[in-house]
């Protein structure tokens, strides 16, 4: 994971490629997913003690929800403390949200919080580690994205 | 019960400060904070839309719920437990006995759809069908015959298939009715029976995947092969167990679809890619939407429907998730 860390965080402003900062728990469904996709990728910190990274260029956040009942604390506090630094928010461009439906009306709720805390799109929902036409679907949708987003500031 | 179910060995104090797997915790929380009771589902508000079903859709879904009680019986009473002696930390055990009780609540709680519908007479009829039908029989006799096998990671296969898998020819029932505004209470109650499972064969399928990387690569592949001959097994008399209830009602097709999507995530649970593709797993967005209003509109807004910045409606952002 280092490596990939280093790469995806290069010093000029403008990758001109996707860009995913994720959390995945030690369950690593999230994980999976997203070196599925291939797509360059941050992973946030597992324990909310670490140091969160500090990006600077456009990424889309993908986020797992677990289904905590009313759907309180559903937004991984590691994700909190990444959104946190101002400049880490400000080059936020969409969320993808992880999670199952048998969580009912909190399927990605994270997801949707942070989507409408951010005033940014959710791009995608996928279930548990993806299918591979979700994988498809997210690889083809991000590279479209970013031809037509990634420039532009967020409003936040 | 004549076969013995394993006891633990060898029992220390638990002690909850300190913590070697976190996931135990998580769930153990989780699991905790989604503790309910049949009781406080008002299910005789369902009295009058029972009353507009047909005889033969009365019977479905009494035989349907019958079924589904007696997967909960099996895995509260011996699914769960033949678990704790293979747990690796107490609090995995604790876990499981939490699994193992809400099983025997959700079993009780189709009682309690039966005593708010059915007479009597009507409910101990249903109750001798599912002894008699081959299909529910042969069902619980596989996974059984698995759980008093001694291989631990074996069993949580079969527990992750139940739990993630086996549950769904009957669900799909109270999610039909749901979406077309019948017994929309009892939907609600096993709503929360589904929200569960999830979280069961999440956990039990991460046990089963943190155990799975401790062993040599002829016996990774020897579980793969297991996992997928056992969900065969399965698949095929869910299959026939399908078409035996719901040809009558012409809803078989879309109940395979329903199967098809979750024998995929039993098998993500296990950590194994999905088998069936889009083409047989595509459910009708109806019920879909009844088992997850979150899940029909703004999924995609890569297709281009555009309608993806409507975001977080009824969703609460003013809580302890911010402080920026």
């Amino acid at each position: 994971m280092e490596s990939q860390v280093l790469q995806a965080q290069p010093e000029n402003e403008q990758t001109g490629e996707p860009c995913i900062v994720y959390f995945s728990s030690v369950s690593e469904n999230t994980h999976k997913f997203i070196v599925k996709t291939g797509i360059d990728s941050i992973r946030l910190p597992l324990k909310t003690s670490g140091e969160t990274p500090l990006v600077h260029h456009p990424y889309v956040l993908c986020v797992p929800s677990y289904g905590r009942p009313g759907g309180a604390g559903s937004v991984p506090p590691q994700a909190v403390k990444f959104l946190n630094q101002p400049g880490n928010r400000k080059l936020l461009r969409g969320v993808i949200g992880a999670g199952n439906t048998n969580f009912g009306s909190l399927f990605c709720i994270a997801a949707d919080k942070i989507a409408a805390k951010c005033d940014v799109p959710v791009l995608y929902k996928f279930e548990l580690m993806g299918t591979t036409e979700d994988v498809e679907n997210v690889q083809e949708g991000l590279k479209a994205f970013w031809r037509s987003n990634s420039l532009y500031p967020a409003t936040l | 019960m004549s076969e013995k179910v394993e006891l633990v060995h060898h029992v220390e104090a638990i002690n909850w400060n300190r913590i070697e797997d976190e996931k135990d915790l998580e769930v153990w929380d989780r699991l905790t904070s989604n503790f309910w009771l049949p009781e406080k589902v008002p299910l005789s508000n369902d009295v009058q839309s029972w009353k507009t079903l047909t005889d033969e859709e009365k019977q479905l879904t009494m035989r349907v719920f019958t079924g589904l009680t007696l997967l909960d019986t099996i895995q509260g009473t011996v699914g769960a437990v033949s678990l704790l002696p293979d747990a690796i930390t107490a609090h995995e055990e604790a876990v499981y006995t939490n699994i193992a009780f809400m099983e025997s609540v959700h079993a009780k709680s189709y009682s309690s759809i039966f005593s708010t519908l059915c007479s009597t007479k009507e409910i101990d009829e249903v109750f001798r069908w599912s002894t008699e039908n081959e299909h529910l029989q042969k069902k619980a006799n596989i996974v059984m015959d698995y759980y008093q096998g001694d291989d631990p990671l074996k069993k949580k296969v079969a527990s992750t298939l139940l739990e993630s898998f086996l549950f769904y020819s009957g669900f799909y029932l109270p999610m039909y009715w749901s979406s077309h505004a019948k017994l929309t209470n009892t939907a609600d109650l096993i709503r929360l029976i589904i929200r569960d499972e999830a979280v069961h064969g999440y956990y039990i399928g991460y046990k089963y995947q943190r155990a799975l990387e401790k062993e040599s690569p002829e016996r990774q592949q020897e579980l793969k092969d297991y996992t997928f001959d056992l969900l065969y097994e399965l698949y095929e008399n869910e299959v026939q167990y399908t078409h035996s209830l719901y040809d009558g009602v012409g809803l078989s097709e879309d109940v395979k679809k329903f199967l098809h999507y979750n024998a995929n995530k039993a098998l993500m649970n296990l950590g194994y890619e999905a088998m069936f593709p889009a083409s047989v797993t595509n459910v009708s967005p109806a019920i879909l939407s009844a088992l997850s209003p979150n899940a029909d509109e703004n999924h995609d807004f890569f297709s281009g429907s555009g309608s993806s910045y409507v975001m977080g409606k009824a969703v609460n952002t003013e809580d302890e998730d911010w402080d920026f």
